[in-house]
């Protein structure tokens, strides 16, 4: 076990979450690190993703989803009446599985999600989009096309692009839901070394479905399976001896 | 809001974060110089989506409103006509605008008539194009052929009308309907309905024009729903040894035939409530005969004839109540087409 | 083993091709139609389609003229039927787009739009004679735009609900992961997103509109005299052809046919536009 002490980002107590009739999570109590990494992983329909999205209250943008127990950012309730949704969406970053930039120019997309909080001056503004383009290693390669739409970029460009949409509103946390899924090898590499350079500043929590990534990015790892949080340990202990049986059974490959 | 701006650039440390204080505003009510330009704000977001949905509900249920207020307009203005004659109106085919004795079976029974001829075409015709269009044409073919039949749903009706008066008509009347009274007319029974004298208009004009007019709108519907039938299905009969036809009568067919009943609909809907290819073609009678050449009269192009005329409070009822006919006769027709379009979508997604 | 039945067979084998013959014949059967119908328009309008059309208002029976107040009433009413309709329409569609997918509101409203879409369009004009030309007691321009009006609704409706629910979920959850209102989130991500075929959308209706008649018979009626007021009774290119068409004067009829032509290219025009704006957007995603 570790002896680091560490701050709890994000906390669920007793966490039920529901699609309809189904019970897709089942009592999750986990405590997320704050400034590390912590990846989820499980095979498919674990609801490592469902669990990932009740952080920003994304699935309440569907009737039919719903969530029981509490969950807390910085020790409130995420849930609570007084907190503004919106709000709470601009301090928790999410990316998404598939490169979703907006019918908009480069430039613009950056700019979108600081524009609705934020009242920048022009130079502000610029400055601040050149950062997160930094921020994201993608600077370098889209200074001169700034006014360029976002979809003319390549798969793991979009997703940089994202990336740094997410960064330019400087939330504390990063939800990264299998962010490398849809690119080739060498943009994942890329991004997995993006995740290495934002953990100093965020606390990030990434789905993968790969156990590689996971075990390459990570710091934390929580295993999951058929919607219950099966061990939640440092990323070496996981992989090296896990405590339980249906973790070791998920890593060495016997289910999958 | 400048205070708020060097909070969140400072943005950085896991600690002391500008995030906690931006949430602690909810809570906190001793008021900080940060909490009050934000409060407000947060809370017109809120407002703001309020109002967006409420007035995009508001115009969604305009279109309901619409409905109810035409059904309730053109009734009160038939309420004088229906007074006066009662149910008796829709069974009498008087038309007297001078004793002002007015019935609706004329203009009824030629509504009817001409779609019904028009559907006896169009649903072959369209049948046939849907059939090439899905299953015959080489793929450089398909879209053109496609592109012409929506040119001709693009064509304004009154063009068919000019068309049919102009052209079509004297060469009706020159050519075929002479033909017509000598082969057909002769026949028992069904010849009475190919008697008469070649004027070129009437009511078997009409319902062929009305036929051109509809066959783009059924060829549609019938191309779109063949398309989706999936390929395995009809690989699964060709891999049987069945020939083109016999995959698409016995395959095909019973698989769409909710949406070909439905697009068919559709085009019998078009064809009721046509009004301007129909009048200019039709003759504008207020006599029922019984052979198809002669000319009669359909709601719409009564309408369209006589409205703007029409001197007398009974004269102008009698009117309204022929467009709340056939007002309800097309809605009928319509909502029973939408039902089986939807069925066959809600089958669909069953079965894939 | 089956006993391979020859002559079956070839009865068969005849039988589809028959079918695919008869097939074939109904294509250019209409296709036949389709080219005499367009044919006679041509010939006979640009015939008849001289630079007074344009510039000369109606004549009088017998006499020689133009169509200009014609062609500018149909524009007119054209335009603000379009001015007004456009925004009901995109509003009701995101409604059934973004709010649809609980209660009852959406699928009624979906249920009646597609009704109304394909109602006769002389009912629709009785239904405005009775609330904008009856009560206040005079034809006039604004009722045309109001009938007008009412038959494009729809077609926006349909149009632009199908445009915004081909956005992917995706766009709108990045948006909202950013914080946007979901006000925002659909006027400045989705509507972008969908823009093209919103126009598309628009442009068919304005197609629809411009070539109708019978909605304007009775609400704008007509007026033989170039005129500019909205609140008196409008000349449109569609009710002018008509009256002229029908009339016993060959001047008339042939000042029906140039205006016929007129429509026709008008209306044949925005539906390849709508075609083109379309199919350019997709290439630029």
């Amino acid at each position: 076990m570790t002896t680091e002490i560490l701050q709890s980002k994000i906390k669920t107590n007793h966490l039920d979450f529901y699609y309809g009739k189904f019970h897709a999570l089942k009592n999750v109590n986990l405590d997320i690190p704050a400034s590390k990494v912590t990846a989820f992983i499980g095979p498919s329909g674990c609801g490592k993703s469902t669990l990932l999205r009740t952080f920003n209250r994304m699935y309440e943008l569907y009737p039919k989803q719903r969530v029981e127990g509490k969950i807390l950012l910085d020790g409130k309730d995420i849930h609570d009446k007084g907190q503004d949704i919106n709000l709470l969406r601009a301090k928790v970053g999410m990316v998404f599985q598939k490169p979703t930039p907006f019918p908009m120019s480069i430039y613009d997309n950056i700019a979108f999600g600081v524009k609705l909080y934020e009242s920048l001056s022009k130079r502000d503004m610029e400055e601040r989009v050149e950062w997160a383009l930094k921020k994201a290693a993608l600077w370098s390669e889209v200074k001169d096309k700034l006014n360029q739409s976002g979809s003319s970029l390549s798969g793991g460009q979009q997703q940089r692009l994202c990336i740094a949409r997410c960064v330019a509103v400087k939330p504390n946390v990063l939800l990264l839901d299998e962010p490398c899924s849809a690119l080739d090898p060498i943009s994942t590499a890329r991004v997995e070394e993006l995740i290495h350079e934002l953990k100093k500043d965020y606390t990030i929590v990434i789905v993968t479905h790969n156990m590689q990534q996971a075990a390459r990015v990570s710091d934390y790892t929580a295993y999951m399976y058929l919607g219950e949080l099966i061990e939640f340990n440092n990323t070496n202990d996981i992989f090296i001896k896990p405590s339980d049986k249906r973790t070791e059974d998920y890593i060495t490959g016997r289910i999958s | 809001m400048s205070s708020h701006h060097s909070n969140m650039a400072n943005a950085g440390g896991a600690s002391a974060l500008p995030a906690k204080s931006l949430f602690d505003r909810q809570t906190n009510t001793k008021g900080s110089t940060l909490s009050s330009p934000q409060k407000p704000k947060q809370n017109m977001g809120a407002l703001l989506d309020k109002l967006f949905k409420g007035t995009t509900m508001f115009f969604a249920s305009f279109v309901l409103l619409l409905l109810v207020g035409i059904i309730i307009t053109l009734f009160i203005g038939s309420l004088p006509a229906f007074k006066a004659f009662g149910l008796p109106f829709f069974s009498s085919a008087e038309w007297n605008p001078v004793t002002e004795e007015f019935g609706a079976l004329v203009p009824i029974y030629g509504t009817i008539v001409t779609s019904i001829i028009a559907m006896c075409i169009a649903v072959p015709l369209s049948f046939g194009i849907a059939l090439f269009i899905t299953e015959i044409a080489p793929v450089w073919l398909k879209r053109p052929i496609g592109v012409a039949v929506e040119l001709l749903a693009g064509i304004p009706s009154i063009i068919y009308g000019m068309w049919g008066l102009f052209v079509f008509a004297p060469i009706f009347a020159e050519y075929v309907q002479p033909w017509m009274n000598d082969n057909l007319g002769e026949l028992p029974f069904l010849g009475l309905l190919f008697q008469g004298p070649p004027m070129g208009i009437g009511m078997l004009t009409a319902g062929f024009i009305l036929a051109i007019m509809v066959i783009p709108f059924t060829a549609s519907v019938m191309r779109d729903v063949f398309e989706v039938v999936p390929p395995m299905l009809k690989e699964s009969a060709y891999s049987l040894g069945s020939t083109k036809w016999e995959v698409v009568w016995n395959v095909v067919l019973p698989y769409t035939k909710t949406g070909v009943i439905g697009g068919i609909m559709l085009g019998l809907g078009r064809a009721l409530g046509e009004t301007m290819a129909v009048t200019f073609v039709i003759g504008n009678s207020h006599e029922i005969f019984a052979s198809l050449m002669m000319p009669g009269n359909t709601i719409s192009s009564a309408i369209a004839n006589e409205f703007a005329e029409s001197v007398g409070e009974l004269y102008t009822s009698s009117l309204t109540a022929l467009g709340l006919t056939l007002f309800i006769i097309t809605f009928i027709v319509l909502a029973l087409s939408k039902l089986l379009l939807l069925r066959l979508t809600k089958q669909e997604g069953k079965q894939s | 083993m089956m006993e391979f039945n020859n002559t079956r067979y070839k009865k068969r084998k005849l039988f589809n091709q028959l079918a695919m013959l008869l097939s074939m014949a109904t294509v250019v059967i209409a296709l036949f139609f389709l080219s005499w119908i367009l044919f006679t328009l041509f010939s006979n309008g640009f015939e008849y389609l001289t630079t007074s059309v344009f510039t000369e208002s109606s004549p009088p029976p017998g006499g020689t003229g133009g169509l200009s107040n014609a062609i500018f009433g149909s524009l007119l009413m054209v335009f603000f039927a379009t001015l007004i309709g456009t925004p009901i329409g995109i509003l009701a569609g995101t409604y059934l787009a973004e709010y649809g997918k609980s209660g009852w509101l959406a699928p009624t409203t979906r249920f009646i739009n597609d009704i109304l879409l394909s109602a006769p369009s002389i009912v629709i004009g009785l239904f405005v004679y009775e609330i904008a030309v009856h009560q206040v007691g005079h034809f006039s321009g604004w009722a045309g735009s109001i009938a007008l009006s009412l038959i494009v609704i729809p077609v926006v409706v349909r149009t632009t609900e199908n445009m915004m629910l081909l956005v992917p979920n995706a766009l709108r959850e990045a948006a909202a992961a950013l914080g946007a209102p979901y006000w925002k989130v659909t006027t400045i991500v989705v509507y972008r997103s969908a823009k093209a075929g919103i126009l598309t959308g628009l442009l068919l209706g304005v197609a629809r509109i411009s070539g109708e008649t019978a909605p304007l018979l009775f609400t704008a009626l007509n007026n033989q005299f170039w005129n500019t007021d909205m609140a008196k009774p409008m000349a449109s290119l569609a009710v002018v052809i008509y009256q002229f068409a029908l009339s016993p004067y060959d001047d008339w009829q042939n000042l029906a046919w140039a205006g016929a032509l007129i429509i026709t290219l008008f209306v044949l025009g925005l539906n390849i536009l709508a075609r083109t704006v379309f199919r350019q957007e997709q290439v630029q995603r």
